[in-house]
């Protein structure tokens, strides 16, 4: 099993703790993990994005060329990712605030509506969790408990008490991950 | 087991640092490093091993209270990105001069000047080739991995300590952002001052018992023939550094035709490109020097028997890339390729680039 | 008269230091480097402290400190001292640490590492010989040279316009939270080195009850790029010297 995946949004939209969380859950799974940030003035209010990369073997290169997946939560990561997605591949992405949506017909792509949700139900802190659970639903490569503990290790004891709602949120996510055709 | 962690590589440092054994770390903060000593001030070593962390005024300053605290004999480490390093650079040739232990990090940043704060290996000639004035070498390990990047810290003061000799790891904003897993070694115990002047009072500044004459330590000394006689003993001390310590790794280099040369974060997208050329047939082949001073010139020279041609993979105009062709000494065509400024190539890039240039 | 009918045990005044070394020293006749060096070595022996005291030697002519007082001694890049002194210190907070440096290596190149030295409060000693041009380079300005003051780079005299203003350093540091003890004194005479000995006495006591950062100016003569005789050196110092850069505590506490 081998994973190439890259997360992309606003800076503050939670895409670095979302890929820190898969990959410490990667870790949790006995996987061979990289987390790779896009740094510098793009953390400061502009775009982010975060490569994550979980295989069963050594990890080579954590500079990708193309990736398996791409999980888009803005118009210019859009633009930037949704051509480097390998045929077959998939994309996964938040519809709010997107006005060119994907034309590819070589992948799979999905939506998840984690800012609706996530504001309707009062759960906008949770809103990169959802997305996560919307990923883990097509990509079921963690189990559960090892996705908890990846969680717990993520976050500063501080926040542990988040746990719960977080968990809530990825189950939302599950469900409400539609197939864009 | 030991504890599993993921963390950045700068974390790593400060991490493998305490656990070490580390008595005093002394930083400056520039990115793309800062993590290290934010992660020694919330780790607040001084509560548990003893270690010394202080936050100097200047990278000047840093690199003097290495000076002062390895003439006291003690393990004592900084870290920085590529400016702070180039001032650093008089307190290292001091350091070399006066024959002193210590532990640099170099988390490179593209330059020259200011710069970015994207990665880049353009400090590979500094470091390697001296940055500072006079005729000195340090040990200069390259981790390609977070694991590394926290190995490297117990492996640099092993070295600094038994040759007495600054030792730099030469990492990059890639290496010190990027998260991976970490495996906790055991902890190694600081020494304690008896200790410590059991071991190195014969040379270091611990207090002057009353049997033996002060210690003096300076890299001053203004005879010409007793100046030779140091650099002459500095001299050997390298060539014995050269025979012994040369560390490397290959990739799929067995049955290799064409080899590329790459170290630290290049390397690990040289192995990608290894990947995809022997999916296409091509026998393709990886050298990693872990070591870059010194520089595994013999393994490189043994394999020549075998190679068609060489590519040297850097994140530079090819600085490293001289070293390689030193080696080879003209006996198979050697190439180079490489970015600057921070952007970094992708494994595709450079096998193209490969192919390109060896017309294949 | 031969040497060894002066060497003898009733003629002795009063002994040299034993913690001074047989090394004879490389200053000229008439600088005042010796007679610190001399107090400093009979401070360590009076205090019993010669396995305790680091010091740290300068860039400058004091760079051969080293070799002429018995203890452990590492010898600083220009400017640095308060750096290695600071790490010296807080690696060893038990053992006394003391850092020896001119007008030039401590107010000139080195001014952000003793004002972030004094600035942090390190339990260190500061031994700063003020004599307001560069020794060892052959008498260039300092950034303590006075105002009219010829120098072999202010030729005509030090002007105001062309150079800025002498630097009152020791007046900073007194400024400064870190610093417990700021003063400032000379040993041109024998009162005026009974002063200093009890100043660096106290310093290295402070040091001991850490209480911070203990700083000694001392202003010296540097008959030779001065282009003086010693006596008139002296003289010239007291004159001039003295009411720009006036004698006494500044701070204690």
């Amino acid at each position: 099993m081998k994973e190439e995946l890259i997360i992309a949004g606003f800076g503050g939209q939670g895409v670095l703790s979302m890929g820190k969380i898969l990959a410490y859950s990667g870790i949790m799974q006995n996987k061979e993990v990289t987390w790779m940030p896009s740094y510098g003035p793009e953390m400061r209010g502009g775009t982010a994005n975060v490569t994550v990369i979980i295989s069963d073997k050594r990890i080579s290169s954590p500079i990708l060329q193309w990736c398996d997946t791409a999980i888009v939560l803005n118009q210019q990561s859009m633009d930037k990712f949704e051509p480097i997605i390998r045929k077959g591949g998939l994309l996964l992405y938040d519809p709010n605030g997107i006005s060119r949506h994907p034309t590819r017909k070589d992948i799979k792509i999905y939506s998840i509506a984690a800012t609706d949700l996530a504001n309707r139900m009062e759960m906008s802190r949770t809103f990169n969790m959802m997305v996560l659970g919307a990923y883990l639903k097509l990509k079921p490569i963690l189990d559960k408990e090892n996705v908890l503990q990846g969680l717990k290790k993520s976050l500063p004891e501080r926040h542990h008490h988040l746990i719960p709602l977080n968990e809530k949120a990825i189950e939302v996510g599950k469900e409400h991950v539609k197939e864009v055709v | 087991m030991a504890e599993k962690l993921l963390k950045k590589g700068n974390e790593a440092i400060a991490l493998a640092a305490i656990r070490y054994g580390a008595d005093g770390y002394f930083g400056y903060p520039i990115t793309p490093q800062s993590e290290v000593m934010e992660t020694l001030m919330e780790e607040m070593p001084w509560e548990t091993t003893g270690m010394v962390v202080l936050q100097a005024e200047s990278e000047t300053s840093s690199i003097n209270m290495l000076y002062g605290g390895a003439c006291c004999g003690k393990k004592v480490m900084t870290s920085s990105s590529s400016p702070g390093i180039s001032l650093m650079c008089e307190g290292i040739s001091y350091m070399a001069g006066a024959e002193l232990p210590c532990l640099l990090v170099n988390v490179i940043r593209g330059g020259p000047g200011l710069g970015t704060i994207q990665p880049a290996q353009g400090d590979y000639f500094q470091a390697v080739k001296g940055g500072g004035h006079g005729d000195y070498r340090i040990i200069v390990l390259a981790p390609a991995s977070v694991q590394e990047m926290y190995d490297f810290v117990g492996l640099g003061f092993e070295l600094a300590f038994k040759y007495r000799i600054p030792t730099m790891i030469l990492s990059d904003g890639a290496i010190g952002q990027m998260m991976e897993k970490v495996e906790l070694r055991d902890s190694v115990r600081r020494l304690t001052d008896q200790e410590i002047a059991e071991k190195y009072g014969h040379w270091a500044t611990v207090g002057k018992p009353a049997n033996r004459k002060g210690n003096i330590i300076s890299s001053l000394s203004l005879a010409a023939s007793e100046m030779e006689a140091i650099n002459l003993r500095l001299q050997e001390k390298y060539r014995t550094i050269e025979k012994n310590e040369i560390r490397y790794e290959k990739t799929m280099c067995e049955d290799a035709e064409y080899l590329l040369v790459a170290f630290g974060s290049s390397s690990r997208i040289c192995e990608g490109t290894v990947e995809i050329a022997r999916e296409k047939g091509i026998r393709l082949g990886l050298l990693r020097p872990i070591t870059l001073f010194p520089y595994p010139t013999p393994v490189i020279q043994e394999m020549l028997p075998q190679l068609k041609g060489i590519m040297s993979v850097e994140l530079n105009s090819g600085q490293m890339v001289e070293d390689v062709r030193l080696a080879v000494n003209g006996a198979v065509p050697v190439e180079f390729y490489g970015r600057m400024g921070g952007s970094i190539f992708s494994p595709e890039e450079v096998l193209k680039a490969f192919a390109e240039k060896f017309n294949l | 008269m031969d040497i060894n009918e002066i060497i003898k045990p009733e003629n002795l005044v009063y002994p040299k230091s034993k913690v001074l070394t047989d090394t004879v020293m490389h200053y000229c006749p008439g600088c005042s480097h010796g007679v610190v060096h001399k107090l400093l070595a009979e401070v360590i022996e009076e205090m019993d402290i010669q396995d305790r005291t680091i010091g740290i030697s300068p860039v400058g002519c004091a760079v051969f400190a080293y070799n002429y007082l018995d203890i452990d001694w590492q010898q600083a890049a220009h400017g640095r001292a308060p750096a290695l002194a600071t790490a010296t210190k807080r690696l060893y907070p038990d053992k006394y640490v003391f850092a020896y440096q001119g007008d030039g290596d401590l107010a000139s190149i080195g001014t952000a590492e003793i004002i972030h030295a004094c600035n942090r409060g390190e339990n260190i000693v500061v031994i700063f010989i003020n004599n307001a041009i560069y020794g060892m380079t052959g008498g260039q300005m300092a950034p303590t040279t006075l105002i009219g003051m010829k120098t072999s780079t202010t030729p005509y005299g030090r002007k105001a316009e062309l150079n800025g203003y002498p630097l009152k350093i020791t007046e900073l540091v007194a400024q400064l939270e870190g610093t417990c003890y700021v003063t400032r004194q000379a040993v041109e005479n024998p009162a005026n080195v009974r002063k200093t000995k009890k100043a660096i006495r106290k310093a290295f006591e402070n040091s001991a009850q850490k209480k911070g950062t203990s700083f000694i100016e001392i202003v010296a003569a540097c008959n030779s790029n001065w282009k003086m005789p010693p006596v008139e050196a002296n003289k010239w110092m007291e004159d001039n010297m003295f009411p720009f850069y006036p004698l006494g505590d500044i701070k204690d506490r």
